[in-house]
């Protein structure tokens, strides 16, 4: 059942909101999560390539694109974090005017969350709105606080949102990857670089 | 204790050889936790769970489990061993009955705090005057805890249901508590023949990294909801991550019908999914309704049988679509309000089709003649197949 390719048959989509007063959540509305080697494109199973593709495509678009890096890779506890998190230092370089803005708990910060410095789970919406970001990258965040947080941004704003997770993905975001650690972040970056260069070589050509 | 070794999870489900053993329900519950290499039991006895319990704690001394008490109650083992499964260990407990209802404020802190804890109910009645015989009233109740919930048939189900539980409990998508149930006495103190893996194979031990939580201390959600005054806030935003929470334990519950498909062979079995009579119901009414349905077959009366293993998720879409074939549906169950005939009304086209019944509680038990007889009686009083 779950392992069905393509949309639900319902024809939910995972798309920028705001969507609802209350968004129901993705997987309830019959989007599954991908299988290895897989991703999700607003609901859609796709090829782990073809969602690379549309996150360099989504991110190199943005007006404001922004890195949300949750504890599991803003600590140093395991080398592997340790090696993602660079990973994703030298993604965020490549992708011009993409800034960090950290999620470091998960403890809520109500009403003295500073939006400028970090983003919460609980109301992740605040730090959207106030830095207008539209385009947004979820990465090491515990899996039940990514969704929460994925949820009320599309329930609340327009922002598009990709999560990156070293589990098993995110249908609430618009774009996921599963299994994703420091190999697969490199391999975002090197589609980054691909998909800028053939940008720029568009340009000289026009 | 044997030295043991640790096996994957598909082979000890699909490929370990089974040695048959004449075992009460009580005892295959027991042999399965002694397989699914738990650290922590933590119970409090109570007729028609005490036995397994009790084994639980003779193998603890055996060494095949790594802590072991007895509580004072059941609420504070449901609280004991959610501390345990929220340190990152693999807990099991059991109860039944009023110590289901005793407990119950900690079932959805389970669900909502994530914790893959597997809790075998074995179910019984709990009405004044006290009684201590079957009834499975109890699983409409937990039905809408965010927990999943299995419906054992008998011992051999309750063998394989407990170590499937522990394996889809704990896929980091899912990562929700489990309740395996069997209707008491009619499972827990019945010998039957029962297929078990190898005594010295265990499943992988518990893997906590994979939580979709953080390993929790008072200063981490949710716990940490409790002492903040955001818990008490009245305002969209409150309102709002609260809801959110609940859609996410609820979504992670949907998440877990791949696995129901693939380590349990899926939620339902069928039996003449053609038939133009069929019968749909769970636990040990599927035994009984599974004798009626060859009797009446045997007359050449055109009945199936589907059996209802998992009550949660609710398998919608396969009830939906089996519904539509036969004129009518009878759903008998060992309790007074009948929850299943309600779930499934609430899932079907042309309800109008589905009989609640019949239904016997309190300790009586359901011969094959009473379904026979009842579903005889409707087809005589000229309901349409």
């Amino acid at each position: 059942m779950s392992t069905l390719i393509g949309l639900p048959k319902n024809g939910y989509r995972v798309v920028p909101g705001p969507e609802a007063y209350l968004s129901p959540s993705a997987a309830i509305m019959g989007v599954v999560l991908p299988e290895e080697g897989q991703g999700l494109i607003e609901g859609e199973i796709v090829p782990q390539e073809v969602a690379m593709e549309e996150i360099a495509n989504r991110l190199l678009s943005a007006r404001n694109p922004m890195l949300f890096p949750g504890p599991l890779v803003l600590w140093a506890w395991s080398d592997k974090a340790v090696a993602k998190a660079k990973a994703l230092q030298d993604m965020v370089a490549e992708v011009p005017g993409m800034r960090i803005i950290p999620m470091p708990d998960y403890r809520p910060k109500y009403p003295m969350i500073n939006p400028e410095v970090e983003i919460n789970p609980n109301h992740p919406n605040l730090t959207i709105w106030h830095n207008n970001i539209d385009v947004c990258m979820f990465v090491g965040v515990h899996c039940h606080f990514a969704n929460l947080a994925l949820k009320i941004v599309r329930a609340g704003t327009d922002c598009y949102t990709i999560a990156l997770c070293g589990e098993r993905g995110h249908e609430d975001a618009m774009i996921t990857l599963r299994d994703v650690h420091a190999e697969e972040v490199r391999k975002i970056t090197e589609t980054i670089k691909r998909v800028k260069m053939g940008r720029v070589s568009c340009q000289k050509e026009e | 204790m044997p030295e043991r070794r640790v096996v994957s999870p598909e082979y000890m489900l699909f490929d370990a050889p089974r040695e048959k053993k004449y075992l009460i329900g009580n005892e295959a519950v027991a042999e399965a936790a002694k397989r699914a290499n738990v650290d922590m039991a933590i119970v409090y006895p109570i007729t028609p769970q005490s036995e397994a319990t009790h084994i639980i704690g003779d193998m603890y001394a055996q060494g095949y489990i790594r802590d072991y008490y007895r509580g004072e109650d059941e609420f504070n083992v449901m609280s004991a061993v959610a501390g345990a499964a929220m340190g990152g260990v693999r807990v099991f407990t059991a109860t039944s009955g009023p110590g289901t209802l005793r407990a119950f404020e900690m079932f959805p802190v389970w669900a909502g705090h994530r914790l893959p804890i597997v809790c075998a109910f074995m179910t019984r009645g709990v009405n004044s005057p006290l009684s201590i015989q079957p009834d499975n009233i109890e699983i409409g109740w937990l039905a809408d805890t965010g927990m999943l919930i299995f419906h054992a048939e008998d011992p051999q189900d309750f063998f394989d249901m407990t170590l499937q539980a522990y394996i889809i409990a704990e896929q980091p998508e899912v990562h929700l508590p489990v309740g395996v149930c069997v209707d008491g006495f009619f499972v827990t103190h019945t010998r039957e023949i029962v297929e078990l893996t190898p005594e010295d194979e265990m499943l992988p031990p518990y893997d906590p990294s994979v939580s979709p939580v953080v390993a929790m201390d008072m200063e981490t959600v949710p716990v940490r909801h409790m002492k903040d005054p955001f818990v008490m806030k009245s305002n969209y935003i409150s309102y709002n991550t609260h809801a959110s929470w609940q859609q996410e334990v609820r979504a992670a519950a949907e998440r877990a019908r791949k696995h129901i498909y693939k380590y349990m062979g899926g939620p339902i079995e069928v039996t003449h999914p053609d038939a133009e009579i069929m019968f749909m119901t769970s636990g040990t009414a599927a035994a009984q309704a599974r004798v009626a349905m060859e009797r009446m077959r045997a007359e050449g009366i055109d009945v199936g049988l589907v059996k209802i293993k998992v009550i949660r998720p609710f398998p919608e879409k396969e009830i939906a679509e089996l519904a539509e074939v036969p004129g009518i549906i009878i759903v008998p169950e060992h309790n007074i309000t009948g929850w299943l005939a309600r779930e499934i009304r609430s899932r079907v086209n042309n309800n109008s089709k589905i009989y609640s019944g019949p239904r016997v509680f309190g300790g009586m038990t359901m011969p094959p003649e009473v379904i026979v007889k009842e579903t005889k009686k409707l087809l005589q009083a000229g309901v349409a197949v």
